[in-house]
């Protein structure tokens, strides 16, 4: 991994320097709490002053400039008694400026899934390859458990990827199209004060995670807690309303349905994302329903996240940012279900 | 002049997103929504609620690079109603159409009862794991379905009864609630002028017409007489009807992981991605839809 160091107004001339043929998506603030607290999320921005890199956390994670929560998969031209099918990728590049370590880890959990395997999906590689991302590091908020997780240190899947030192930012580079921008500002080599300086802001942020579960041995757990009241205690509470896979940055189940226009002259097949807690997610046709209750679709839920996943590509869904845990309206929060199940508290 | 700052990149440039698509060989990026556009070239009436579509694909290079194996689903395309996964019924031989066996349950299947032959649908595919009948050669073979489930065992009886001489005893056993939802029924007498091939076929509930037994699937099993050291089941139906007849063959000797069964889930994708099909690691689109039966069991809450 090359390192350099990029001073503030370096960082702004690069944010200009993309901006003048670029969208870039980064944190905005867009208002207030009742307690205070902003509201952030990621939105095109159209000057260097209205990104907020300061910003604690977004209520959305930012994969819906990968995973568009609706998307054509195809259109359909009718004419007579025939149909032409059209396919269209994404094409315009773009950047995101802002992402935390654990949102860019949750991507690499995405490429595996969508990159990757037997059928990777073009339509996620046309939107990722096309996305220029900067990210940012910062210390923790206190309910976000990304270290326990391992998801809290990046090393890969950015393009630039930045530590603020005060008055300066120390970058890790990682392809050649952020080596090139970088080049185009104000950049210097890494000194030894540098590299000090980066290790004790390291630390500090690692010293940040303050809540922790325990998630040793954790798919045997899921295993043999198949049918712990523990599954009840939390299902009884959820609402099935989806808030959670909406906000995951790495939730991507979808439904695909298909609409035609008044005219009838156009179709098209949409894809839009979908949530393992809704009640129709496992219908199938004749109206059976593979899971009918709430702490069934919850437990899959977990099961996917913690077990499932981590048997196909060695690592769970969840970076652990508590996205979930936040919007639930019901507070249901996956620290507290892990630990439950652990502990048996039922 | 400096170069702009991100340059646009072309996922349809990818060497590999222009080769051909077929979706049953190893091969990577594809433009994965594409249809191969197709005609309703035969509508059969099997029952109140079935129905038979013949389908063509209508490119001939895509026709002729077509080909899938007993077990194996296609996603059909109707445009402007939906996509819905769909077992082959037909067989793997037959190189100029394929066969759907349809049931209304849906918006889509409600559609295409509508359709008439010479409509143009799409399909993809095929997807899925197939009945591994190449394992099964030179051993006994016993054929079950229950309901619907004869249309994805029809692939596999039309595989056996073609290459005959490849498996030993072969036995077919059929069962519907009534009479009038057997499917196929115009098939069973040619099955059964075949020589050395046992076809029986029960019914719950017998009407004024009805000859021949009356009871469960289990029932029939009892009249079969197999050597479980050489004998391999495949079983299609309800997931219900796994259980019942699965347990019985275990009793009769044949080992859970030679028993073979189709498992059912509302896919949107086929590919793996959509997690619809998902029961816990396992996605039924890629992993399955055909499972031995001793992974069902394991697999928590499959049937």
């Amino acid at each position: 991994m090359l390192f350099k160091i990029l001073s503030k107004d370096g960082f702004r001339s690069l944010v200009e320097i993309i901006l003048q043929s670029n969208e870039i998506i980064a944190p905005k603030k867009i208002g207030t709490k009742a307690d205070g607290d902003p509201i952030h999320q990621f939105l095109p921005v159209t000057s260097f002053e209205e990104m907020d890199l300061d910003y604690r956390t977004t209520e959305y994670s930012a994969k819906t400039y990968f995973l568009p929560y609706r998307e054509n998969l195809c259109t359909f031209d009718f004419e007579a008694d025939d149909w032409e099918q059209k396919i269209a990728y994404r094409m315009q590049p773009r950047a995101i400026i802002g992402l935390r370590a654990f949102d860019i880890n949750a991507l690499t959990k995405l490429d595996k899934v969508f990159s990757k395997g037997r059928f990777p999906s073009p339509y996620y590689i046309s939107r990722r390859k096309n996305t220029f991302i900067v990210g940012i590091d910062r210390e923790p908020l206190e309910d976000e458990f990304c270290q326990s997780i391992g998801a809290d240190i990046v090393t890969h899947g950015f393009d630039l990827f930045m530590t603020d030192l005060g008055d300066r930012y120390f970058v890790a580079v990682d392809s050649d199209r952020g080596f090139n921008l970088l080049n185009r500002v104000d950049v210097r080599e890494v000194t030894d004060e540098d590299t000090q300086a980066y290790k004790e802001v390291r630390k500090r942020i690692q010293n940040g995670f303050k809540t922790k579960i325990n998630l040793s041995n954790l798919p045997n757990l899921l295993d043999l807690e198949f049918t712990s009241e523990v599954w009840k205690k939390w299902g009884d509470k959820c609402l099935s309303c989806g808030s959670c896979a909406m906000v995951c940055p790495t939730c991507y189940c979808y439904g695909v349905s298909e609409e035609v226009s008044m005219d009838f002259k156009e179709g098209a097949r949409v894809k839009q994302l979908y949530s393992c807690n809704l009640l129709d997610f496992a219908r199938v046709a004749g109206g059976h329903n593979f899971r009918p209750d709430q702490e069934t679709r919850l437990k899959y839920r977990y099961y996917h996240q913690h077990r499932g996943f981590l048997e196909d590509y060695d690592e769970p869904k969840c970076v652990g940012c508590n996205r979930c845990g936040r919007v639930c309206l019901a507070g249901i929060s996956p620290a507290a279900v892990i630990r439950d199940l652990y502990e048996e508290n039922v | 002049m400096c170069p702009l700052p991100l340059r646009s990149y072309d996922v349809r440039l990818e060497s590999e997103m222009n080769q051909p698509l077929d979706f049953n060989r190893l091969l990577r990026l594809k433009p994965v929504a594409k249809v191969f556009k197709s005609e309703i070239t035969g509508v059969i009436r099997l029952t109140e609620m079935e129905k038979l579509f013949h389908i063509r694909i209508i490119d001939d290079a895509e026709r002729e690079r077509f080909s899938f194996l007993p077990g194996q689903f296609v996603m059909l395309e109707v445009p402007g109603y939906g996509e819905v996964p769909i077992s082959i019924s037909s067989s793997p031989s037959n190189k100029g159409y394929i066969e759907l066996c349809i049931r209304k349950a849906g918006t889509v299947t409600n559609a295409l009862h509508r359709a008439h032959r010479g409509a143009k649908v799409g399909i993809r595919g095929p997807f899925g794991t197939n009945f591994p009948l190449e394992r099964m050669e030179g051993q006994s073979i016993l054929l079950i379905a229950g309901g619907l489930g004869l249309a994805p065992l029809r692939a596999p009886i039309f595989h056996v009864t073609e290459n005959r001489s490849d498996f030993r005893d072969v036995h077919i056993l059929y069962g519907t609630k009534d009479p009038d939802q057997l499917l196929f029924d115009y098939q069973y007498e040619e099955w059964r002028r075949i020589d050395d091939v046992n076809i029986q076929v029960i019914v719950e509930q017998a009407n004024d017409s009805w000859k021949g037994p009356v009871g469960l699937i289990t029932k029939l099993l009892d009249n079969v007489t197999i050597d479980p050291n050489g004998t391999y089941a495949i079983v299609c139906g309800p997931p219900v009807m796994f259980k019942f007849v699965c347990g019985q063959l275990s009793q009769m000797g044949i080992p859970m992981d030679r028993m073979f069964v189709s498992l059912e889930r509302r896919m949107h994708c086929g590919m793996g991605k959509c997690c619809r099909c998902n029961v816990g690691d396992t996605y039924t689109c890629t992993d399955g839809p055909v499972f031995d039966y001793w992974s069902v069991i394991n697999l928590k809450e499959a049937i």
